[in-house]
């Protein structure tokens, strides 16, 4: 059979607030071929089958980190995820996990942005320099310390990948955290200090419990479970450095 | 309706939108700034370039080369007195951005690495990775959070600019996640909302990219300059356009055709060396390059696939190694898309739509006609990129003129006072009631993504690599069936909160209004140059009749008023456009003929 004569179903689970009391799966019926994405489903659905159904989405290739649902199950990027790797179906594509739903496959990002408004997520510089003194010295190896905690595209797959977070919402979570630490390691950073208090307090890195998952969904390989880890060592480091300086640990 | 009274109002918020922003809360920590962008910051599209931006760094370079570069890659419809304010103010917002967190990539003595990029006669673009304008959006967003005079209207869509009193005063926005209406009071505003790539049907570029901005300020009477200009990137994913950057080729690697056969030699880019050359070969400038596939696709010399003609991106001989380090994205995205090893095996690509050179017109401070108006990035036209603009120079403009817009308009602001209350809410309640129409329609019309389809297929007929009066007359007769057509679209989705059906019918609108300006100075430029080339007897530059910006002016329900004016030359005289062996040659009869004049 050629690709020309397939279809594959897929089910969405809607939540139209303005319509409808409580989430309902719908099912849909869209045209399949070996190259059809999640989000190309979905916008199969969208453009030629019901308008209604809402979802964000844009640059179809991982990097602008728009897209996050669950796909049958999973925290997933809906545009790097190949229907072709689901068959035979339905595929099953609810809204992120452990956020309110604020209507269909969108949930609501605004707890996510307060928490990285929160840690001081810009350099601090530890020696301060002009643009005419040029640029900062670091080697590829300082860069190395970072760089794959830069790669961070906040596409929250992690928080609902993280049970802590799915219990507490308050728990400032494996991406944020992750971004905390790219700061703190990066060698021209000094503000470790003033980030201590969001690592140290209770939704801090010891709300978490290690389960690892986070890091396993991460689409972009940023290991935020290693950046959590790392700074349980420097939160107890702080703590026992306080009893010895009266202005904490840097 | 809500007022928000702001000093400055952004629109967009991506690379340009967040630098201007940062500038005016540096500048003038007192003035109140609204950053609106439909979409959350890190989302915009300056995230999904790749490549690099250029800013003269090696001391063997020149502020002169990189003028020279860009003026000749422009095919000399460029200002050059910008193009000399850009390449200086270059170096210096790159090492903000890295004094800002910007993880650039390093050489092993701790500076700054550069890369070479097609057209660029010396290695001068900083880059991270493959992932450089993930890198600048997230650091410049990241730096946005310190000042707590930048107000974020994060997924805010712009529906009208309000204009009373012959200047702007502020934007009519829709609250997304309500569909609540919010009129933003300004006394100046910068667009800053990128490029209009989504009008055509193969594209790098993400959905959001729809020519808002452009289409708001056309409206209001401001011309669109040299639309006519819209670039194709050679390296691009077939079925999905997605992009594989020039960085690919800045490292070294080969465009083949069916037979193994590096191609671009027939093309005068040669002579073919195995080391990569600058402003040679693969090396070469967009426009030309995605003109050899064309050729070379007529010729019967490329590869059938299922998305159409390919020809081969050879990696290989790179090694896994050094792909892994330089183009880390790129391999990832070769083996999840399409199943390909780069290491192992060559990359099926073709050209798609990337950039729109033109866009509002815009004064080399970023000022356009309507006071009080500013625009800053793709979106905007201050005239560096010509008829093709030269990869890694985009992300470069973002910051400089960014930077440039946010202190012009500030200074603008602090110069002026709000306009009258009740005047700027009829306006903006009017505005409500346009966009309303929209939803409220009910009965029997056709569907948006119909519409849409139509008109990217079209475009990429009338307006594609190459060009002739019949193909871009029958597309500009398209545009205005679409234009018709679409007042009578229906709408499954009546509801408030989160609908996006209904965005897409108000982008749409603004798609068809700027697609149309770029068929229409199109069809009317009877010359070929840079991005522009025509078979129908037009084949080549005219500098007598066609050395001028082309301006489209909006004209309501019919087609644009095409117009033109002056482009500033004030060193570089037209010349042959020449790369490979025939460039060098070029480069230094134009050395000895200024060396001769001094």
């Amino acid at each position: 059979m050629s690709d020309a004569d397939r279809s594959v179903e897929i089910e969405v689970l809607r939540y139209r607030p303005e319509q409808e009391d409580a989430p309902v799966w719908q099912r849909y019926t869209v045209p399949y071929s070996d190259d059809l994405s999640v989000l190309q489903a979905l916008q199969h659905v969208k453009d030629e089958l019901d308008g209604t159904l809402s979802f964000r989405w844009s640059c179809r290739m991982a990097i602008c980190g728009s897209c996050g649902m669950m796909v049958n199950g999973k925290p997933a990027l809906s545009c790097q995820t190949f229907v072709r790797d689901l068959l035979p179906g339905p595929v099953r594509i609810e809204a992120l996990a452990h956020f309110p739903i604020e209507r269909d496959l969108v949930v609501n990002v605004e707890g996510f942005v307060r928490k990285l408004e929160s840690i001081k997520p810009y350099l601090i510089p530890k020696h301060p320099r002009t643009l005419a003194q040029g640029e900062y010295r670091q080697t590829p190896e300082q860069l190395e310390q970072f760089e794959q905690f830069s790669s961070c595209i906040n596409c929250m797959l992690c928080y609902a990948a993280c049970p802590q977070f799915g219990l507490d919402p308050e728990f400032t979570g494996p991406g944020v955290l992750a971004l905390l630490h790219r700061y703190n390691a990066d060698s021209r950073d000094g503000g470790r200090a003033q980030r201590m208090e969001v690592l140290n307090a209770e939704e801090g890195v010891w709300s978490c419990t290690a389960v690892g998952y986070c890091s396993e969904v991460c689409p972009k390989h940023v290991d935020p479970a290693n950046a959590v880890n790392q700074n349980k060592v420097n939160s107890a480091k702080d703590y026992f450095l306080r009893f010895l300086s009266p202005k904490g640990a840097t | 309706m809500d007022v928000f009274k702001a000093d400055v109002a952004i629109i967009g918020a991506g690379g340009a939108g967040l630098r201007a922003a940062i500038a005016v809360a540096e500048g003038h920590p007192k003035l109140r700034v609204a950053l609106i962008s439909k979409v959350y910051p890190m989302r915009s599209h300056t995230v999904a370039a790749e490549g690099g931006a250029a800013a003269v760094t090696q001391p063997h370079d020149s502020l002169d080369a990189h003028f020279h570069d860009t003026v000749s890659g422009g095919d000399w419809l460029c200002e050059q007195d910008v193009v000399d304010f850009f390449v200086a103010h270059a170096h210096d917002e790159m090492v903000q951005m890295e004094h800002w967190g910007c993880p650039w990539s390093r050489r092993p003595d701790g500076h700054v690495n550069v890369r070479a990029f097609g057209g660029m006669k010396i290695e001068r673009t900083w880059f991270a990775a493959d992932k450089t304008g993930f890198h600048m959006l997230h650091t410049l967003f990241q730096t946005s959070i310190k000042y707590p005079a930048i107000e974020r209207f994060d997924e805010h869509f712009c529906v009208d600019l309000v204009v009373d009193d012959g200047r702007v005063q502020g934007v009519v926005v829709i609250d997304i996640a309500s569909g609540e209406f919010q009129l933003i009071q300004a006394k100046a505003v910068i667009i800053a909302t990128g490029g209009a790539g989504r009008v055509f049907r193969e594209n790098t570029n993400g959905g959001i990219v729809t020519g808002d901005g452009m289409a708001l300020a056309y409206r209001h009477g401001v011309p669109l300059r040299d639309m006519e200009f819209v670039q194709y990137h050679p390296t691009c994913m077939p079925g999905t356009g997605l992009l594989f950057t020039e960085a690919c080729r800045g490292e070294g690697g080969f465009l083949l055709n069916k037979d193994g056969y590096r191609y671009l030699q027939d093309y005068g880019l040669g002579p073919a060396t195995p080391e990569p050359r600058n402003k040679a070969m693969e090396l070469g400038p967009r426009d030309r390059l995605s003109q050899a596939y064309w050729h070379e696709k007529q010729k019967g010399r490329a590869i059938d696939g299922p998305h159409g003609a390919v020809v081969h991106l050879d990696l290989r001989h790179l090694g896994e190694h050094k792909l892994r380090e330089r183009l880390p994205q790129i391999y990832e995205l070769a083996v999840q898309y399409l199943g390909v090893d780069p290491a192992k095996a060559p990359i099926p690509v073709l050209p798609a739509v990337h950039y729109t050179m033109g866009g509002i017109s815009a004064d080399g401070k970023t000022a356009s006609s309507l006071p009080g108006l500013y625009s800053a990035g793709e979106c905007s036209s201050v005239g560096i990129h010509g008829a093709n603009r030269l990869g890694s120079n985009s992300l470069t403009e973002l910051l400089v003129f960014g930077k440039v817009a946010g202190l012009a308009a500030a200074q603008f602001a602090t110069s002026t006072t709000h306009g009258n209350a009740d005047k700027l809410a009829a306006q903006a309640s009017a505005a409500c009631q346009r966009a309303l129409t929209l939803v409220e329609r009910r009965g029997k019309g056709e569907r948006i993504a119909t519409l849409r389809r139509e008109m990217a297929q079209s475009m990429e007929e009338g307006c594609g690599i190459y060009r002739s009066a019949q193909t871009m007359q029958a597309t500009c007769d398209k545009l205005a069936e679409l234009k018709a057509r679409a007042l009578q679209v229906q709408l499954d989705d009546h509801s408030k909160g989160w609908n996006t059906e209904w965005l897409l019918a108000i982008e749409l609108g603004f798609q068809l209004d700027v697609a149309q300006a770029m068929a229409h100075s199109a069809l009317q430029r009877k010359e070929s140059r840079g991005s522009h080339q025509r078979l129908d007897g037009f084949e080549q530059r005219d500098d007598a009749n066609y050395l001028k910006h082309s301006l489209a002016f909006y004209d309501g329900d019919r087609a644009p008023r095409i117009d033109y004016g002056p482009v500033k030359i004030t060193r570089s005289r037209p010349g042959t456009r020449a790369y490979g062996a025939a460039g060098e040659a070029a480069d230094a009869e134009r050395k000895a003929k200024d060396a001769h004049h001094v």
